[in-house]
């Protein structure tokens, strides 16, 4: 059975444990401006979101993908990219209707979530479950995906 | 059942890898003109600057991809279908059966109507064989005169700068990608380009190109001036390769026209990609919009509907560019100009070189640009096409433009759901 993250907002208290911990493993630095999970701060209500790739079935990103540089991971259902083949067109970061692949500059490469390779940084560091991994079909991720499968033109 | 999809591009082969998903047992043959392996002309821009070999620019990276998958590719270039015979012509004679056809044939460069654009030094930049020639010529310390700034035409500006060659630019309109950024925004493209060194002349054409001797070319521009260069590139359009469709009897306008389920005049054959005028997502009209997003979800819905028990309508494209000038990231999506009776809000800082522009049709987004920003810009394409009703956002959007990020979380993202 696939897992996926599972994010509660509800529980984020804001404290960005998440994003170091992504930017620790992926980019070897503490540096939140690295990190592949973003947590949204909503000024008025006081409320935060992390928020990161769903790896959607529609794959926009990997469908639009020139070079076939983005590929499923078997084992953890991941989209990833493979950095050897991305030439950084970042076609994928205006095909994506979530906004979750996005460009570094630095690498001239795309950059998003592909899970830790089945072991999140992100769900590790999180002191208050706001990010879980678990199966799948527990989680809320169905809305999102609903909302994107109006994005998808060879319907369902 | 045989399928037969003519062109090897992106809608070419994603089309075939479909048709091969929904049809286990169907004969499947991609008919492509070009002596390569398929390959994507998006990936061109980097091998002119040696990112990647040409095996970089393959779609598909493993040899047996196509073998695996039992499709046949077969480089002929094909000249006549018999609509008649469910049989198409190539140019040697050779004749193929199909039971339904995708025509995905693709594009050419349009040629503008310039003297001297037929000596030798004048290229197009489209093909692996003219990366090739531009690889040859295009040297350290060369002249280059780039004739149109469009979407193609600034890709290729910026590998050229980075060949490290004396570029000149010269486009039409007055401004840089006149087609995907208005005035403010593509102006701004064109100081940057500027302070990298650039000689960028908007409202200007090239009226013709002679010969000046030892190699070298002399493009006299409509001012008077006259620039030369040791080679003239073209990118001033691009117009879809269909001559071989409508003298077969195929409808067509500026691409081959289709119905919402991609299906031609004829009800065997199908079109996807440059070559076809589809659906626009925003406008409803069919239009060539020449882009890979487009071709790779047309593919894949043309591909479904010829296939029996398969029928999905194409509710269209928003059309969408990404461009990187030399370090200068810009996007445009859908009705990046507006829609008649909506309102816009902007924010423009010139000296950071950002700009974000967005376009609103009572609560909903219907097109934006944007300068300088690389995160999260997907969710533009996402807040058009899924038609989001922004409620009180839209307000919040009109002070400020760069809160879309969270306007797109509280709107569209259930579990966020707030005001
Ligand atoms: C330099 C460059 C940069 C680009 N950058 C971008 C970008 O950043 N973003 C973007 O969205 N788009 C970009 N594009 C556009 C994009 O490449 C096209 O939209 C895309 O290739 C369209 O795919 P297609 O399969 O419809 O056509 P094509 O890729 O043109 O493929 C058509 C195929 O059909 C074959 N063919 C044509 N006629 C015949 C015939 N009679 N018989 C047999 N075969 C035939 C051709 O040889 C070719 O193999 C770029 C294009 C160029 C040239
Ligand atoms: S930026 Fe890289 S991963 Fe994204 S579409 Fe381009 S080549 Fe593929």
């Amino acid at each position: 059975m696939l897992k996926s993250l599972n994010i509660d907002p509800g529980k984020c208290t804001g404290c960005l444990q998440c994003e170091m911990a992504c930017s620790l493993e992926n980019e070897g630095v503490f540096n939140t401006a690295k990190s592949r999970i973003k947590v949204f701060t909503f000024h008025e209500e006081g409320r935060f979101v992390p928020y990161t790739c769903t790896q959607c079935d529609e794959a926009w990103c990997m469908q639009a993908c020139p070079v076939d540089a983005i590929v499923i991971n078997a084992a953890t259902g991941s989209k990833d990219v493979k950095n050897d083949l991305c030439v950084g067109c970042k076609v994928c970061t205006i095909a994506c209707p979530f906004g979750t692949i996005n460009y570094n500059a630095d690498s001239g490469k795309v950059v998003k979530c592909d899970l830790c390779g089945g072991d999140p940084q992100c769900a590790s560091a999180c002191p208050t479950d706001a990010i879980t991994y678990v199966d799948a079909n527990a989680t809320g991720l169905d809305k999102m995906r609903q909302w994107a499968g109006k994005t998808d033109n060879a319907g369902a | 059942m045989i399928y037969v999809v003519v062109g090897a591009g992106p809608a070419g082969v994603v089309a075939a890898e479909q048709l091969r998903k929904l049809d286990p047992l169907a004969n499947i043959m991609i008919i492509g003109s070009e002596p390569e392996p398929p390959y994507s002309r998006m990936a061109i821009p980097y091998y002119l600057t040696e990112k990647i070999d040409e095996s970089g620019t393959y779609l598909r990276k493993a040899d047996q991809h196509y073998s695996l998958r039992d499709i046949t590719i077969i480089q002929q270039r094909v000249t006549k279908i018999d609509t008649a015979m469910n049989t198409v012509i190539t140019e040697s004679g050779e004749k193929y059966r199909y039971d339904k056809l995708l025509l995905a044939t693709g594009a050419s460069p349009s040629v503008p109507p310039v003297p001297g654009i037929d000596l030798p030094g004048v290229h197009n930049c489209w093909t692996l064989e003219d990366a090739r020639e531009i690889v040859r010529l295009a040297r350290p310390g060369a002249s280059v005169l780039l004739m149109g700034a469009g979407f193609i035409g600034c890709i290729i500006l910026e590998s050229l700068v980075l060949r490290d060659v004396k570029l000149t630019v010269v486009e039409m309109e007055n401004r840089m990608v006149p087609r995907m950024m208005n005035e403010v925004s593509g102006n701004m493209i064109k100081r940057w380009c500027e302070q990298k060194g650039v000689d960028v002349h908007t409202s200007t054409r090239a009226d013709s190109i002679e010969s000046a001797g030892g190699g070298k070319l002399k493009v006299n521009l409509n001012g008077g001036q006259s620039v030369e260069a040791d080679l003239v590139i073209t990118a001033t359009g691009v117009k879809s390769n269909m001559q071989f469709a409508i003298d077969s009897g195929l409808h067509s306008d500026q691409g081959i026209l289709v119905n919402s389920f991609l299906q031609t005049s004829n009800e065997d054959v199908y079109a996807a990609g440059d070559v076809c005028q589809g659906k626009d997502f925003s406008t409803g009209e069919y239009t060539v919009q020449a882009i890979q997003p487009t071709a790779v979800e047309h593919a894949k819905v043309a591909a479904g509907n010829m296939v029996r028990g398969h029928r999905s309508e194409h509710i269209g494209n928003v059309n969408m560019n990404v461009l990187d000038t030399l370090g200068l990231v810009s996007a445009s999506f859908g009705l990046w100009m507006g829609a008649e009776g909506g309102d816009s809000s902007e924010l423009v800082n010139e000296d950071a070189y950002r700009y974000l522009n967005l376009q609103f049709k009572d609560d909903v987004l219907v097109g934006a640009s944007s300068l300088g920003l690389t995160q999260h810009v997907g969710v533009l394409r996402g807040l058009i096409q899924s038609e989001t009703p922004l409620g009180v956002w839209k307000d919040r959007l009109m002070k400020d433009p760069m809160r879309i990020m969270e306007a797109y979380l509280a709107c569209s993202q259930a579990q966020v759901a707030t005001a």
